[in-house]
């Protein structure tokens, strides 16, 4: 990335990052305490598939999809969160098995998973996030790439209780 | 020199229409489309090119095709893009029903498909009322207000659908495309004067 913009998704991005050190938590404890739960998206739960498994990496890889998992409230990083991502990809279409994976959040929160590249589709290039394991309430993200060209891209859940 | 110029407005047109259809034939983004998908992105792209030759036939502008025949035109190629909508929105719902569902029913996330929905049922009420308005016992002029005023939304909506779209089109042959539907739906409503009582002499 070499265009630094300041936009609410970047701002909550880079929020969600610092939050997930867990440095800042100790900071802002106060301003941390009204952590509202991310709502799920229109549209972010199309051409899901209940439980894919969780896979090292979606196919031959190349795109990186990542993330933090947080706790409504207190904002407290979320370990050992199953994330499902799925996307229409140079490997294959939304709805088809071999575009979908699940990862876990490690002790910080985060999560990371290499896919193959997502491609514009019906329109825009954009991915799919599910957090559907149950303890929390289920969330279906779907962020849109600023560029097809960018070979990265972001999404943030803070989940509330079930 | 009128042949030259008959000449030069039928290569300009064939240019318009057909630069934008074969620079979205070249797009890489087709390697990972399946053929639907395909089918139904061109079937649009088809469907914005036709809307150019629409108001240019009717007002009787296209050499060759005085306004009775380009009137016959009109009416053909009014009734290809019914079909092509249809196809367009029907190879959308069979790749992907999550999504096409979303569009139909204005609650995609994508701002784009709200424009292309409202088009499509404009197209469908201009057809419909074509069709029908002899039955109907419109009179000329409200006919031909109906028709401009869902011209005017047809032209706008497809115009800003199609713009908004990251899709297989090219960025500069769809801008090019757009403008030139803007302009030649506005210079025609405003030769024809639609809104006299008298529709203003056509040829």
């Amino acid at each position: 990335m070499t265009i630094v913009v300041l936009n609410r998704r970047n701002l909550l991005a880079a929020g969600g990052a610092v939050l997930a050190t867990g440095v800042s938590g100790l900071l802002l404890p106060a301003r941390a305490e009204g952590l509202a739960a991310t709502a799920s998206m229109s549209g972010g739960a199309n051409n899901y598939r209940k439980g894919a498994p969780v896979v090292d990496r979606i196919g031959k890889g190349g795109f990186w999809m990542s993330g933090t998992v947080r706790r409504a409230g207190d904002g407290a990083p979320l370990a050992g969160q199953r994330v499902q991502i799925w996307a229409h990809t140079t490997e294959g279409q939304e709805h088809e098995p071999q575009s979908h994976g699940a990862t876990l959040t490690d002790k910080n929160g985060a999560f990371r998973l290499e896919m193959p590249q997502i491609i514009p589709i019906f329109g825009q290039p954009h991915g799919h996030l599910a957090y559907d394991s149950g303890e929390f309430k289920t969330v279906f993200l779907r962020p849109v790439m600023r560029s097809a060209k960018e070979t990265s891209l972001e999404a943030h859940f803070v989940l509330q209780p079930a | 020199m009128r042949l030259a110029r008959v000449a030069l407005i039928w290569a300009a047109l064939a240019t318009a229409v057909c630069v934008p259809i074969a620079a979205a034939a070249a797009s890489p983004l087709l390697a990972w489309r399946g053929p639907v998908y395909i089918l139904a992105g061109f079937a649009g792209i088809i469907a914005l090119g036709l809307m150019l030759l629409q108001p240019l036939l009717i007002a009787g502008y296209v050499p060759g095709l005085p306004a009775y025949r380009g009137r016959r035109a009109h009416q053909w190629i009014g009734g290809t893009l019914v079909v092509a909508v249809v196809i367009h929105v029907g190879g959308l719902w069979i790749t992907s029903p999550p999504d096409m569902i979303d569009a139909l029913t204005f609650t995609s996330p994508t701002p784009f498909s709200p424009f292309g929905v409202i088009a499509m049922w404009a197209i469908f009420a201009v057809a419909l009322l074509a069709v029908l308005r002899r039955r109907l016992g419109l009179r000329p002029r409200t006919w031909r207000i109906a028709h401009m005023l869902l011209a005017i939304v047809i032209v706008a909506g497809s115009v800003v659908h199609g713009m908004l779209i990251e899709g297989t089109m090219e960025t500069v042959s769809k801008a090019a495309l757009c403008a030139l539907v803007l302009a030649a739906a506005m210079k025609v409503m405003v030769d024809l004067r639609v809104w006299r009582k008298r529709a203003a002499l056509r040829g």
